[in-house]
């Protein structure tokens, strides 16, 4: 087989992919009696336009990534965190709590530690269903589910009562939001609301491709994520890698949920969490469960985000249906890549590719 | 099927069998390639009425590939499937079926929390009525095939509560069931006691009263009682073809590996050093809670192999377990080098210089989709050579690869390639390499050679002995008496988890250690 055949295959598949998933897509917007050229520049081209409309993008993508790293570090060691959701909601609790409770810290130390705050909030929200896993075998799915419910509802009661900002009972507004966090906790902008988190968020990825391919502890999470029994009959304890995987996602969903408060919010709302942690699982897998894969991804999945706020205003495409494409266009990539990673599929249209030729001279 | 009513039901399908009989079979110019190998190279097999061919070669020689393009499950690229002189073609399984071919894989396909009848009530296509499943007429069926091939099945048991032995007879059953005129079986008594072996034999031999049969081996003994005809594949070539009784096993082992093949022995001598491993009382639980050592007792000295024989499943898998730290002993003593690891976890079993081929080498061996070269350093990742601090040395762990692939003859095209995509044989090896690397004071060998063809074998009964000769004891736990005879110093018996009797190898006969595995107390 030669490399050209190889990449022209690659190249080929994925257009063909790239087309049904534009067809299918068309098709429903159609039906929907949308202008479909005008909604896929729209979702597509229009968020790539303009500074503003890229960072925008960007500020999406950067919980996506820190959150996809940190559950891809849980998959690859074997374990399923769906529980992003609730971990980053308890690292917003524990970055807040920080903020409020010491608002006169200067910045160089109160960021970092309300950061930390952040990642060990969600680091235990995520070491409990690890633990689980580890010493009684509960599953992880029902865990992390239950967990993401319990963070939910306490967090919206932190907002109502602790976390209230005082103005607002003044006013007897209630909304329940806490007040604006002090300046020493915010993380510096670079143009529009894009923000610092980008660098911190890159970064981390690199070091979570040192920690899981460069290190023996790395290794260990691989091994016991690929075949737990072999890993422990290699004298690995794989119950302690699970639950210290879990800990590590967890924490990097908490720190999401600080960096998008120091970084974007500045002030803890309802709603911050905006599903990131459930996106993040696609993220992930759609990153091939490796950082490089997720920064990509992670870009790719803001775009869609973003794409889906514009779509109502611009061309009066519900941001609904616009989730329907997305969902399209992910099967449809995931299913090309698939087909992709066939070698018997390819090794098949080559020969009758040779066997075409040969007819022809 | 309609018309059957006219006769009794069992009548009419014994009937109907025998109207369109598989007379012969032949197999012409297959040639199949599949990405950068070519399994089938032109391959030609004929099968007459009522014959057994044995399908002969070497782990990888491209026998599996070729049954499943008779069984529609890969399409050759050349040549074609003559079924009584007519050629047919086969899009799938269903097609194979269709024809009256009938294959029993050598991992069993069946839903352990289903019954019997269920499981081939799931393939059973004449019982579906619409929305409904005619359990009964499933079992009657299952009875009748039972009875008239003498296949004794319990259709209402459990698949998990049969022992291996039995689920190979529920897979024949299920085959004949569907209506198969001609078996093919893969290594049909790869994961069978001896016991088990035997009875397959002469259940075989009666069915070919009625069927042809192929089936695929390396166990030359089998090959030679069961068989008329046997045909050697060796990379995907027929090197020979020929009636079975014409030649002797060791020809038939040569013309298998293209080498003649001497199993290396034991050669003796050494006087026994002190007792390095010495086990005392232990008392273990298998997973099912029942009792499976009791109050065990053995020895086991530097530079000597003691081999455990027994019938599986008398504790052997759990007495590994337990030297190892794998499985929790209820009560006893394992004395390691004067140190009890009795409980101690497998890491600090490990690090005591406890060296471990465990029974299952695809799942408790390796890491089958980590890199081979990741595989040798499983147990080692942590130590100076191949980490500073918790940061690897990727250089060393790929110069040490490359030694070891080299030492160990291990045959796969990097040391890059996924330990789970090599083939038994080489995957032992891999096994073998990381734990002889490792420089082990001791070493626990648990059916090291199982699944493997002549050339493997004798490439890792030569390195045991190499290891013996270091001064090194090893516990070599093996079903097979030939294995144990030519490499063990000392043989135990084990029956029903505990030693029955300890021989030295010079009164150790076949005989004799028959009557021990089968739990005769001596006088």
């Amino acid at each position: 087989m030669t490399r050209g055949f190889r990449i022209a295959f690659r190249v080929v598949i994925m257009a063909l992919a790239a087309i049904s998933a534009i067809l299918m897509a068309s098709i429903i917007l159609w039906m929907i009696g949308a202008d479909v050229s005008d909604t896929f520049y729209t979702i597509v081209f229009e968020p790539l336009t303009k500074m503003l409309h890229i960072s925008e993008v960007l500020i999406r993508a950067i919980p996506l990534c820190i959150i996809a790293v940190g559950i891809s570090v849980a998959y690859r060691s074997g374990i399923i965190n769906i529980g992003a959701e609730g971990q980053m909601a308890m690292g917003l609790l524990a970055f807040t709590g920080v903020a409020l409770a010491f608002p006169d810290v200067p910045r160089p130390l109160l960021l970092p530690l309300a950061l930390l705050a952040s990642m060990i909030g969600g680091g235990i929200w995520g070491f409990i269903p690890g633990i689980l896993k580890a010493k009684l075998n509960v599953s992880e799915l029902l865990s992390t589910v239950m967990l993401n419910y319990i963070a939910a509802q306490f967090y919206s009661l932190c907002l109502r009562t602790i976390y209230l900002d005082p103005a607002e009972q003044v006013y007897g507004t209630g909304t329940p939001q806490s007040m604006k966090l002090t300046e020493n906790v915010w993380l510096g902008r670079i143009t529009g609301r894009l923000h610092y988190g980008i660098l911190l968020a890159l970064i981390l990825a690199v070091l979570i491709f040192i920690l899981m391919w460069k290190t023996s502890i790395g290794f260990r999470m691989r091994a016991s994520g690929s075949c737990a029994r072999a890993a422990r009959y290699g004298g690995i304890s794989v119950g302690f890698y699970l639950a210290v995987s879990m800990a590590i996602s967890g924490a990097f969903a908490g720190l999401a949920g600080g960096v998008e408060l120091a970084g974007v919010h500045r002030r803890a709302i309802e709603g911050i969490t905006n599903n990131y942690g459930f996106s993040g699982v696609v993220v992930a897998l759609f990153g091939g469960l490796h950082p490089f894969g997720i920064i990509p991804a992670s870009f790719l999945f803001g775009l869609l985000i973003y794409g889906s706020t514009l779509a109502p205003t611009k061309v009066g495409v519900p941001a609904n249906i616009v989730q329907v494409m997305q969902g399209i266009i992910i099967i449809v990539i995931v299913t090309a890549q698939m087909v992709l990673s066939n070698t018997y599929f390819q090794d098949r249209v080559w020969r009758k590719y040779q066997a075409l030729r040969k007819k022809e001279v | 099927m309609t018309e059957g009513r006219a006769f009794p039901p069992c009548l009419f399908s014994f009937i109907s069998a025998m109207d369109n009989k598989i007379r012969s079979l032949r197999m012409e110019h297959i040639t199949k390639r599949f990405p950068g190998v070519l399994a089938s190279d032109d391959i030609s097999i004929s099968v007459s009425e009522g014959e057994v061919l044995a399908l002969v070669g070497e782990n990888g020689a491209g026998k599996t590939t070729l049954m499943n393009i008779l069984m529609g499950l890969y399409q050759p690229d050349e040549g074609s499937i003559l079924i009584n002189d007519e050629p047919v073609r086969f899009r799938g399984p269903e097609d194979a079926f269709r024809a009256g071919l009938g294959m029993v894989h050598q991992t069993y396909m069946l839903v352990p929390n289903m019954t019997v009848t269920e499981n081939i009530a799931l393939g059973y296509k004449k019982a579906w009525k619409h929305l409904r499943l005619d359990m009964k007429e499933v079992r009657d069926r299952v009875m009748e095939v039972s009875s008239h091939y003498g296949l004794s099945v319990n259709p209402d048991a459990y698949i998990w509560q049969l022992s291996v032995g039995e689920q190979q007879k529920v897979e024949l059953v299920k085959t004949l069931c569907l209506g198969a005129r001609f078996l093919i079986l893969d290594e049909p008594t790869s994961a069978l006691t001896p016991q088990e072996v035997d009875e397959l034999i002469v259940l075989l031999h009666r069915m070919t009263a009625e069927l042809s049969i192929i089936f695929i081996s390396h166990k030359l003994q089998e090959v030679k009682a069961l068989s008329n005809k046997v045909t050697i594949l060796r990379h995907g070539k027929v090197v020979f073809s020929g009636n079975t009784d014409d030649f002797s096993s060791k020809e038939i082992a040569a013309k298998m590996t293209g080498h003649e093949i001497v199993l290396p022995r034991n050669p003796g001598g050494q006087d026994r050093g002190e007792a390095v491993l010495s086990i005392k009382d232990l008392t273990v639980m298998s997973d099912r809670k029942t009792v499976a050592l009791d109050h065990l007792s053995l020895d086991v000295s530097a530079g000597e192999i003691v081999g455990l024989a027994g019938v599986s499943g008398n504790g052997q898998r759990e007495l590994a377990e337990a030297i190892n730290g794998l499985r929790k002993a209820e009560s006893g003593s394992i004395m390691f080098f004067g140190d009890d690891i009795v409980n101690k976890s497998p890491h600090d079993v490990i690090a005591k210089g406890m060296g471990y081929i465990p029974e299952e080498r695809n799942t408790e061996g390796i890491v089958p989709s980590f890199s081979i070269k990741e595989n040798f350093v499983l147990k080692d990742i942590s130590s100076e050579t191949f980490s500073s601090g918790i940061f690897t040395k990727q250089k060393k762990i790929d110069e040490s690869a490359e030694r070891l692939v080299k030492r160990f003859d291990v045959r796969c095209p990097g040391t890059g390639t996924a330990a789970g995509s090599l083939s038994g044989g080489n995957i032992q090896k891999v096994i073998l390499a990381r734990e002889i690397e490792r420089k082990p004071r001791f070493l626990v060998a648990v059916y090291p050679t199982r699944g493997l063809d002549m050339g493997a074998v004798e490439f890792i009964h030569s390195e045991l002995l190499k290891i013996r000769e270091s001064g090194i004891g090893i516990l070599l736990i093996s079903e097979e008496l030939d294995e144990i005879m030519d490499l063990s110093d000392r043989i135990a018996v084990i029956y029903k988890g505990s030693i029955q009797r300890v021989l030295p190898k010079a009164e150790a006969t076949a005989e004799r250690l028959g009557i021990l595995m089968a739990g005769v107390k001596e006088e």
